[in-house]
């Protein structure tokens, strides 16, 4: 097995054995992201040079015979969305195409904390809006099973990399589900925090009330190493939960016996593909076998929760992005004869058109005109959603669900009809509206070797059960060591 | 016809506060431009806004001091609209719910009290500012830019310019007295927008209203209010109707023009701002808060009237400047009588300060010697006119009021001997007024007194001449 296909934690006790550097683990990401970097466009920036030095110093401090933390050494890489210090954060647009923030995120200070060499920053859908990082300004990312279907979106970059081996792991963003269906698609696990677990300060906002910022891993002990350095108070974010840090990796073995486990029926309804109902279903039967207790539960206004999450997420959007004006950074049009136009030609130039759509559509809900009927019955409906899974979770520990209806589709597929696109959020943004912690992680492949992602959803700040679900059910199965295997244009493996 | 103007105030002020309202950066005034601003107040992307606690416990101390309730769960809401001068593109405020609800603030008026009702206090953050350069472009300075603000919006119970006058010099007293604000209309601390309609004597029902921005001082706010209701009526006289617009306040014309139309009015799209959590203020904050609040300005006033017996209106004039009301009270303490250091203080010392265009009444020199001053007059030791020079010498020098007379050589002369020499000498060279006195003619002893004064060089005391001169006269 290459460096480059271990998890952190394998990667990890070779560190400290000493049977390997942490420069030789992050020249074999390196290398092996210089070939998959060919085909799949994963990175919009690499910073390998600075990645090295990181690496160096970690050797060193090894070396010293002084104790690493978990990630320590370790390269990773950052969803282009979340601001690095020095390094473009361009949100995959053409309005901050040249944009070099002067200050780290919370997340990228932990992970420089943690000394975890950053090899650089990671495509996405143009300001973290889309499914499947088709709406990127720069380039369309690959899935590395079919380099034809899409890694899935918004956080498409950060699951493609880590899947095909370019990163160890890498941080994303996930407002509707643009962790859990990328990671879904790319087979990998992904983990959206409970809103408030982690700091979103110098994540450039989308859906404030919605945002999270969340680890992509190749195992579930991976994630919870993740989520351990990432997540904590920050006094910079009013929304960050103030509460006692715990260990999640302390949660991974204490198994499901006992557990309450329900799956949600609204999800696994029509519009299902057949094989992930049956990868989902037979996953649930491990849990079982496992010594879970099983049961069914309701979200009933799950049918709801799309059209209310694309209303509350768009207003969002429409105030956040307002700030994208040309005056003091960014992209600025090169024709104006007034503020105005200036104004105008700015955001009418450097916004892609699903960008500008939901600005539109937000606009159009805040108005005074039309508040009532969409931005307030869409609170509205958010409060029964947050209602429903507050009493599903009443009744269980922990609700499965697929994390998508199907496996990735084809590039291109969806991408002229925004209304399809926005149904892959179906089984994720719920959880978003509601604010609760959620995970994927691979419970099968279809009949084209595709994976499947299985989605556990836990209460508030219940990460640990999450984990403890995920961990037992990955140990029974082997998806988790499964690799892509990536081919070039000519066919062949690389 | 008779018509009378309706008026409500919508008052912002600057909160004292060191820090801005949503990051560190300093609030400090006059610093070189976009040198006070961080990646937060500049809207850098990714930032996030974390709410100035001060800022809070000083609108609640304004809403206090002004009579208002306090609310316990607020929120705070962004107002969207794009101005170069407008980082985020929204500014965060406060719609549905205000820190503060209600309230008043009672105002003399003439000779009885008039209550001006408050709608709300609530909290927001200033834009920066625009300079249009020569060059043609414009010039964004985001240093005020994130500064807290209260606005204080008034009922409509304002009925003329001079009220509204009197009610500014009440908030920016309480204001001053709570230390909540600076108020230095100079900086820009205080201003305020004047919603103005007037309608037929008698009528209940509100005329259409017109809003005027841009006025930076209450000279400005009164001018504003007399042109507009003057406006207004002559409209209505000549068989106009008013249209409701926001208009554009130009002092240096003396006028207000149309900015924009109600159709033309924004669609400021507010909403909850989902950056920050809920503003939660229990009872202890509040009473914490009371506990703080100073002995307001028309309290001090009623003492003031009770407790020195000084006129009503001296009283007010006073106590509406905190800095000159407690140097009032300091040298009273030091010595002073009331009336007269109520007197020096409203007349020569405001006078000169006024000259000196010193807004904040920096009075140079210690309330103990005002009241050594006061006392100085009160013995004799110089006149009422040696006062003033004294004075003057003060504002120059501030040292002992007694080493000034001493060294300028004020003391008055009220040796008997000496003035009746004088006195003599006078009516010896001036038989022409003697006769005139002795015919009747009052002038005549006002002459004969400048006249003593004189050859003492002003030195003399003027009661104790008088009287001397009298008794020789009468004795002729």
């Amino acid at each position: 097995m290459n460096l480059y296909d271990k998890t952190a934690h394998e990667l990890h006790d070779m560190l400290i054995n000493k049977q390997v550097t942490s420069v030789e683990i992050t020249k074999s990401v390196i290398e092996r992201a210089d070939k998959t970097e060919q085909i799949l466009n994963c990175y919009l920036e690499r910073t390998n040079e600075d990645a090295l030095k990181t690496a160096k110093k970690v050797d060193e401090k090894i070396a010293k015979g002084k104790n690493i933390s978990p990630l320590e050494g370790l390269p990773c890489a950052i969803k282009d969305n979340i601001c690095t210090d020095g390094v473009k954060t361009t949100c995959a647009s053409k309005m901050l195409e040249n944009f070099v923030p002067f200050y780290d995120a919370y997340v990228v200070s932990k992970i420089k904390d943690e000394n975890s060499p950053i090899l650089g920053k990671l495509n996405m859908d143009e300001f973290a809006m889309g499914s499947s990082t088709e709406n990127s300004y720069f380039k369309t990312t690959k899935n590395p099973y079919n380099t034809a279907c899409s890694p899935g979106g918004s956080s498409g970059g950060s699951a493609a990399a880590v899947s095909a081996g370019s990163a160890v792991f890498s941080l994303g963003s996930d407002s509707g589900g643009s962790l859990r269906q990328p990671a879904s698609f790319c087979g990998i696990v992904g983990i959206k925090p409970t809103y408030g677990l982690v700091s979103r300060f110098g994540c450039v906002g989308f859906a404030s009330s919605l945002d999270q910022i969340g680890p992509l891993t190749k195992d579930v002990r991976d994630g919870a190493l993740a989520l351990n350095a990432i997540a904590g108070y920050d006094a910079n974010d009013s929304t960050s939960a103030n509460m006692e840090k715990a260990d999640y990796t302390a949660a991974l073995t204490k198994g499901v016996a006992g557990m309450k486990i329900a799956v949600i029926s609204d999800y696994m309804q029509e519009g299902i593909n057949e094989q992930v109902k049956k990868a989902v279903l037979a996953a649930v039967e491990v849990l079982s076998s496992l010594g879970a207790e099983l049961s069914e539960c309701a979200i009933p206004s799950a049918k709801y929760a799309l059209a209310a999450y694309h209303i509350i997420s768009a207003a969002e959007v429409s105030s956040n992005l307002a700030r994208f004006d040309g005056v003091r950074y960014g992209y600025r049009s090169g024709s104006y004869n007034d503020i105005t136009e200036m104004l105008e030609n700015t955001r009418a130039e450097g916004f892609g058109d699903e960008v500008k759509r939901r600005i539109i559509a937000g606009t159009f809900a805040l108005s005074a005109k039309n508040f009532k009927n969409y931005f307030e019955k869409a609170q509205k409906v958010r409060t029964v959603i947050r209602n429903d899974f507050d009493k599903a979770l009443g009744q269980a520990d922990i609700l499965i669900a697929p994390t998508s209806m199907t496996t990735a589709f084809a590039l291109g597929e969806k991408n002229d009809n925004p209304t399809k696109m926005h149904e892959s959020d179906f089984c994720t943004c719920g959880v978003n509206m509601a604010g609760l912690p959620a995970l994927s992680l691979p419970c099968g492949f279809d009949k084209d070797g595709l994976p499947i992602g299985l989605q556990i959803i836990g209460k508030a700040f219940d990460e640990s059960k999450l984990l403890t679900a995920a961990y037992a059910f990955e140990q029974s199965a082997d998806f988790h060591k499964m690799r892509a295997i990536i081919k070039n244009e000519a066919g062949e493996d690389i | 016809m008779k018509y009378e103007t309706v008026i409500g105030l919508e008052i912002h002020s600057e909160l004292a506060t060191a820090t801005k309202m949503y990051c560190g950066c300093a609030t400090s005034f006059g610093s070189e431009p976009n040198t006070n601003c961080c990646p937060i107040c500049l809207a850098m992307p990714g930032t996030l806004p974390v709410l100035n606690k001060t800022a809070v416990e000083y609108a609640i101390k304004a809403g206090l001091a002004m009579n208002c309730e306090i609310t316990r769960w607020g929120k705070q809401d962004r107002k969207n609209y794009f101005y170069p001068d407008l980082p985020k593109a929204y500014q965060i405020s406060q719609l549905e719910t205000p820190i503060c609800v209600g309230g008043h603030i009672d105002v003399a008026v003439d000779d009885s009290i008039k209550r001006i009702r408050l709608n709300r206090i609530h909290i927001e953050e200033d834009a920066g500012k625009l300079s249009h350069d020569t060059g043609g472009g414009t010039l964004v300075d985001c240093n005020r830019g994130g500064t807290p603000l209260i606005e204080i919006v008034t009922e409509p119970d304002i009925s003329s310019a001079d009220e509204a006058k009197l009610f500014l010099e009440s908030v920016k007293a309480i204001l001053e007295y709570t230390e909540v604000s600076g108020c230095k209309m100079e900086q820009g601390q205080l201003r305020c927008d004047v919603n103005i309609s007037v309608r037929k004597a008698g009528e209940t029902k509100l005329g259409t209203r017109t809003e005027m921005k841009n006025i930076n001082s209450f000279r400005a706010a009164v001018r504003a209010i007399e042109f507009e209701s003057r406006r207004q009526i002559e409209e209505l006289e000549y068989g106009g109707q008013i249209v409701q617009e926001t208009r554009r306040w130009d002092d240096a014309k003396g006028e207000s023009m149309p900015m924009r139309s109600k159709e033309e009015a924004q669609d400021y799209r507010y909403f909850t701002d989902p950056d920050l959590m809920f503003i939660s203020v229990d009872e202890d904050t509040i009473q914490n808060i009371q506990k703080t609040l100073p002995e307001l300005p028309n309290a001090r006033k009623a003492r003031y009237i009770e407790e020195y017996g000084i006129s009503p209106y001296d009283a007010g004039q006073i106590t509406n400047s905190k800095p000159l009301a407690d140097f009032f009270e300091s040298s009273i303490k030091c010595g002073a009588d009331a009336k007269a250091a109520c007197n020096w203080i409203l007349g020569d010392i405001s006078r000169i300060l006024n000259e000196k265009g010193a807004e904040h009444f920096e009075i140079p020199f210690l309330p103990e010697h005002l009241a050594e001053l006061t006392q100085l007059i009160e013995d004799g030791t110089i006149s009422n006119t040696a006062g003033k020079t004294v004075l003057a010498h003060l504002f120059e020098t501030p040292k002992s009021p007694k080493d000034i007379v001493s060294e300028k050589g004020l003391v008055q002369i009220s040796d008997e001997g000496m003035l009746k020499k004088i006195i003599a000498e006078i009516i010896a060279s001036n038989p022409k007024s003697v006769e005139d006195y002795k015919a009747g003619k009052g002038k005549a002893m006002g002459f004969l007194v400048g006249q003593a004064m004189k050859a003492t060089k002003g030195k003399g005391n003027p009661q104790l001449i008088n009287k001397l001169l009298k008794d020789e006269l009468d004795s002729i």
